[in-house]
């Protein structure tokens, strides 16, 4: 890099410096400031000044200090090496920092992305003398044991292939491809630079119809979400929106998962750290870790690298998806983003709209979760990046700022309930806030691959559900005994569905994840009881005798005592209910 | 350009005068290029040294905050030496047993311990790799922690409360009888008080000295009537020492942090004197970032044998949870646990709130091995069926109670039983968690197994012996 000096220092207040005597910053540009070489970036130019936020602690920066220039953007460096390891904001290796800082981040290090040293095997798919277009694939590494990472053509580059390398170890910045493009020779290596607010070109966007399978049942079932789709997830504070984001980082079927650790707690990287090598993935049965990549930036870290954090998170994400895979962005938190936005805003003397936050805060809003999508990519394949963001509203109050527009600017909205939350029931949510606008798009799936049934059994058990509300009002008012059994029937099969089939514990070996087939095999059990119990009811049978059939409780167990892999036991279960009340009927009649 | 050698010279030189000063806040004008939050020597015209701390540094003017206040300062006599590095504070072990004033000055008469190190008082970000992800159950006798909301070593686990309620007995019953299972180990109690009456501190430490601890203590005051900005550096300065005796030392740290709306309180003053557009409340839009910076300084690191747990205490202001100052903590720590007036006056001690409280390293630091297998289970349940009985007692509340069902009278004696008999104990009341778990099985043989959905067949078959009848 060949580095100029671009201005000196001239005020200094938090992680915002003004400069004077710029002569030829870009916007956006990277820069280094002091003799300590703080990483920054230009956001403001005016006159002969400019506005820098820098990444690192300001501390002991004066004003005449240097500022150095670099050419660039903020870039990522994209290649085989990222799964597995866990980043800052700004894509440093922590790993690679303690060696050289050890346990505590200092100030002005810097450590490449990727490691210069490993040479991966690297298998060309493509001879010299073809024309390639951006995008194109023209070899393959195989980076983890499950991945295999595509090598393609940067999206800025297209020509004729002059020249590739034979099948052997490369280092990634050994040159391993040349191609003559109408601008002159251009090497590549198994390494490509991005800018990360810049969103990577597609070939096209696709429709939305195949679902993102988590495991979780109230997900999965009531408010499914689709690959390439957005979702947001607020809760206050204690309600469980980690808890869901590890839980669906952990089980969900994309083939990458990006974590982003956005202000949080450290010992929440941490736990990720120490417990994704140990999972198993149900689907490929190779350690979960393999297929992660985390961004670290915790509540301590820098305000403004924080706000970095999230775009290289989606930078990383889109990398993946061009090699044709569907990723799932985790980011956690999306306020803390929020925030450090509004503190940058609010240092620079910018005029705050709502609750201190900038005007423009809608905007950043939309362009993050528009970089989402179901997409064709340039080499003609299918990949996907769906935005999972957490927001944590002030109060748990969701009609706050960062709420509001996120809603605007998602389509499934899994909003986590203080009430639900306190009882311990897990996931907290709320199946009456809660929305998804997928659901229509991803009907067709169910009924080809799960079963028919899916879409009506889930239809009777919402509205199930929205009748238990009414029926919860009178029973505040008058006592339960009032109600006639048909009525507290209603009560009983809903109360039953939110123990049996919302709850779900992620500390269980069998209940944390279970299959579609055991989703809809559990539901219809419920609805079968429902329906049963209901007409049984009509006969005359009364609910006291209904609940003490024996398979009752066996239905409230089997999330932990039936595993994803014995479905015949439903079947089991089933038919021992319908007996308990074909007896009680015929009792009764 | 200025380098190091340079900055060090200009430390030297004494600018005589400010151009304005406005609360705890001097502006001097014309200096040397001055670092960004370097260290402040500001002389008043009797020759006292006060310390401060540069807020915003530009090529015309500098901001410094005075940490012990302007009083007395004057226009013309005020002498500023900029000091070209942070402001840091010489730590010991031999701090222990001693009490200092928020910049870690002693002011029990004795004499400064000498420095092994002096660290910045700000810290640093401890690496995510480095962390070692705590799972240690700390036994602090008292039922309702150790059973619901467990403490875990190097967790950061702040108590919610209000005022007159009786956060510091229990901060100081928790610092008296904490301990790991399996025996005494290093430890030692860093005591942060920021803000709080000078009866309070005497409390504190009447209550060390009297159970014997008080060479383990190191007391950090910074009272009512101290200047409110020393208030933020009050914690800095005691965590600094808390990660030498952690860190260096490999003590295992409980750092107790009171009063945490004092501190924030202060941030807001200075906020609002440098014109800074507020965000929630007038606090400031960094308050988060700021708390995090304290908050976070807690924890475990790989190889290395300390630890830092904290307990901070912070009143809510008119018992709102959701005001800024619980809010945003209560997203930084790792759990809370939340007092509750009604159940105070009820004459309950430590009066808990059951649902809202919570520990969120519970999960790994409890079970087989670690405390009781049943232990998960156990908690899950009295949770749900605690839950339930607040939705008894409304109901009972508009409908009255003879008309609830014989199944919602057990539930209500099963709530009563686990306020008055578990969660309720004496102040010296000292529990092991083998008490703790079968008075909660205990509580539950009030309610039929068939409502016990959380727990397992086996667990009831071993803890369970009520007959489940009215």
């Amino acid at each position: 890099m060949n580095e100029r000096i671009i201005g000196q220092v001239k005020r200094v207040s938090g992680p915002v410096i003004e400069a004077m005597g710029i002569t030829d910053a870009r916007m956006l540009e990277l820069v280094s400031v002091g003799e300590s070489r703080l990483t920054g970036e230009v956001i403001k130019l005016s006159g002969s000044g400019a506005v820098i936020q820098v990444y690192e602690e300001t501390t002991g920066v004066a004003p005449y200090d240097n500022i150095y220039g670099t050419g660039l953007p903020l870039s990522l460096e994209l290649g085989p090496g990222l799964l597995g390891t866990i980043y800052d904001g700004i894509q440093r290796p922590l790993t690679q920092l303690r060696e050289l800082s050890g346990r505590f981040i200092e100030r002005g290090v810097s450590a490449e992305a990727l490691d210069r040293k490993k040479a991966w095997g690297f298998v060309p798919a493509l001879a010299a003398g073809v024309d390639v277009a951006a995008g194109a694939v023209i070899g393959t590494v195989q980076e983890t044991s499950r991945i295999e990472h595509r090598i393609c053509v940067p999206p800025d580059v297209s020509g004729r292939l002059v020249s590739i390398s034979p099948a052997g170890e490369y280092r990634v910045d050994e040159t391993i491809a040349v191609v003559e493009t109408s601008g002159g020779k251009r090497e590549l290596s198994l390494m490509q630079r991005w800018p990360i607010r810049t969103p990577r070109p597609v070939a096209q966007r696709k429709p939305l119809n195949i679902p993102l399978i988590t495991g979780q049942r109230v997900i999965d079932t009531l408010f499914p979400l689709a690959k390439g789709g957005t979702v947001a997830i607020p809760g206050g504070f204690g309600t469980g929106k980690t808890m869901t984001q590890h839980a669906i980082a952990k089980w969900c079927d994309a083939d990458i998962i990006v974590y982003i650790g956005c202000g949080e707690r450290g010992n929440e990287m941490t736990d990720v750290l120490t417990e994704f090598p140990k999972l198993v993935d149900p689907r490929t049965g190779k350690s979960l870790m393999e297929r992660t990549i985390l961004i670290a930036n915790t509540s301590n870290m820098p305000v403004s690298a924080r706000e970095a954090s999230i775009y290289t998170g989606v930078t990383l994400a889109e990398y993946y998806r061009d090699q044709g895979y569907h990723v799932a962005v985790m980011a956690d938190s999306t306020s803390r983003w929020a925030e450090a936005l509004r503190e940058l805003s609010g240092r620079m003397e910018e005029m705050p709209a709502e609750e201190g936050f900038p005007a423009y805060l809608p905007t950043r809003i939309a362009e993050f979760y528009e970089r989402a999508g179901y997409v064709e990519t340039l080499s003609g394949a299918d990949g996907s990046v769906t935005i999972i963001g957490a927001v944590s509203p002030p109060g748990g109050d969701f009609s706050e700022p960062v709420t509001q527009h996120t809603k605007r600017f998602v389509r499934c909205f899994w909003g986590l309930d203080r009430q639900l939350a306190n009882a311990r029931h897990y996931p907290a949510i709320s199946w009456l806030d809660s929305y998804s606008e997928y659901l229509d798009d991803v009907t067709p799936w169910w009924d080809e691959r799960v079963g028919p049934e899916w879409a009506t059994e889930r239809k009777d058990m919402m509205e199930l559900l929205q009748k238990e509300v009414r029926l919860l009002q009178v029973v505040k008012l008058v006592g339960p005994d009032a109600l006639p059994d048909s009525q507290r029937f209603v009560i009983e099969v809903c109360t039953m569905f939110k123990n049996a089939f919302l709850q779900q514990s992620a500390f269980d070996d069998i209940d944390r994840y279970s299959t579609v087939e055991k989703q809809l095999r559990m539901l219809s059990i419920i609805m079968a009881y429902w329906r049963r119990g209901q007409a049984a009811i009509k006969r005359g049978v009364t609910l006291v005798k209904i609940r003490r059939v024996k398979a009752v409780q066996e239905i409230v167990k089997m999330k932990f005592t039936v595993p994803n892999e014995s479905p015949e036991e439903f079947d089991r279960i089933l038919a021992r209910m319908e007996r308990g009340i074909d007896q009680l009927e015929a009792i009764y009649a | 350009m200025l380098d190091e050698a340079r900055r060090k010279l200009m430390s030297g030189r004494e600018y005589v005068g400010a151009s304005k000063i406005d609360g705890p806040l001097v502006f001097v004008r014309k200096t040397h290029p001055v670092g960004y939050r370097e260290l402040v020597e500001c002389v008043d015209s009797d020759g006292k040294v006060r310390l401060g701390m540069v807020l915003d540094t530009s090529d015309e003017v500098v901001v410094v905050q005075v940490f012990e206040g302007t009083n007395g300062l004057t226009m013309p006599g005020t002498r500023t030496r900029f000091r070209g590095k942070p402001l840091t504070v010489g730590v010991s072990d031999k701090m222990l047993g001693r009490v200092f004033d928020g910049l870690g000055r002693p002011i029990d008469g004795g004499p400064s311990p000498l420095a092994d190190a002096e660290p910045d008082i700000n810290g640093r970000p401890i690496n995510p790799t480095a962390r070692e992800y705590p799972r240690d159950f700390i036994q602090t006798g008292i039922s309702v922690i150790d059973g619901m909301n467990t403490l875990i070593r190097g967790q950061k686990l702040p108590i919610f409360s209000g005022n007159g309620l009786p956060h510091n007995e229990l901060a100081a019953q928790i610092a008296r009888q904490a301990k790991l299972r399996g025996g005494a180990t290093d430890f030692a109690v860093v005591f942060a008080a920021m803000g709080v009456k000078h009866d309070v501190a005497r409390f504190f430490t009447k209550s060390f000295e009297e159970t014997g601890t008080l060479d383990n203590v190191a007391l950090f005051l910074s009272l009512a009537d101290a200047p409110s900005i020393e208030r933020i550096i009050t914690p800095r300065t005691a965590l600094t020492l808390a990660e030498h005796l952690a860190y260096d030392r490999g003590l295992h740290v409980l750092v107790v942090m009171t009063d945490m709306s004092n501190y924030c309180e202060s941030l807001r003053e200075i906020s609002t004197l440098r014109g800074e557009i507020p965000s929630r409340k007038g606090y400031p839009g960094y308050l988060y970032s700021d708390l995090a910076e304290l908050y976070e300084r807690s924890g475990m690191i790989k190889g290395v044998k300390g630890s830092i747990t904290q307990l901070p205490i912070l009143t809510m202001p008119n018992d709102d949870i959701s005001h800024p100052i619980p809010d945003l903590s209560g997203y930084i720590t790792e759990g809370q646990i939340v007092f509750e007036r009604e159940m105070s006056g009820r004459g309950i001690y430590p009066p808990v709130a059951g649902l809202p409280s919570l520990s969120r390293l519970m999960k790994d630091g409890i079970g087989e091995g670690m405390t009781r297998d049943d232990h998960p289970h156990l908690a899950s349940q009295l949770f749900a069926a605690y839950s339930y009985v607040k939705d008894v007692r409304n109901l009972a509340s508009v409908i009255g109670e003879e008309e609830l069902t014989p199944l919602d009278h057990q539930y209500l004696e099963f709530g009563e039983f686990f306020e008055r008999r578990f969660v309720n104990q004496r102040k010296d009341e000292d529990r092991t968690i083998e008490q703790t778990l079968d008075l909660g099985w205990e509580a539950l043989q009030l309610l039929p197994a068939e409502e016990l959905h959380r727990v397992t067949e086996e667990e009831l078959n071993v803890h369970y012996h009520g007959d489940g009848q009215p």
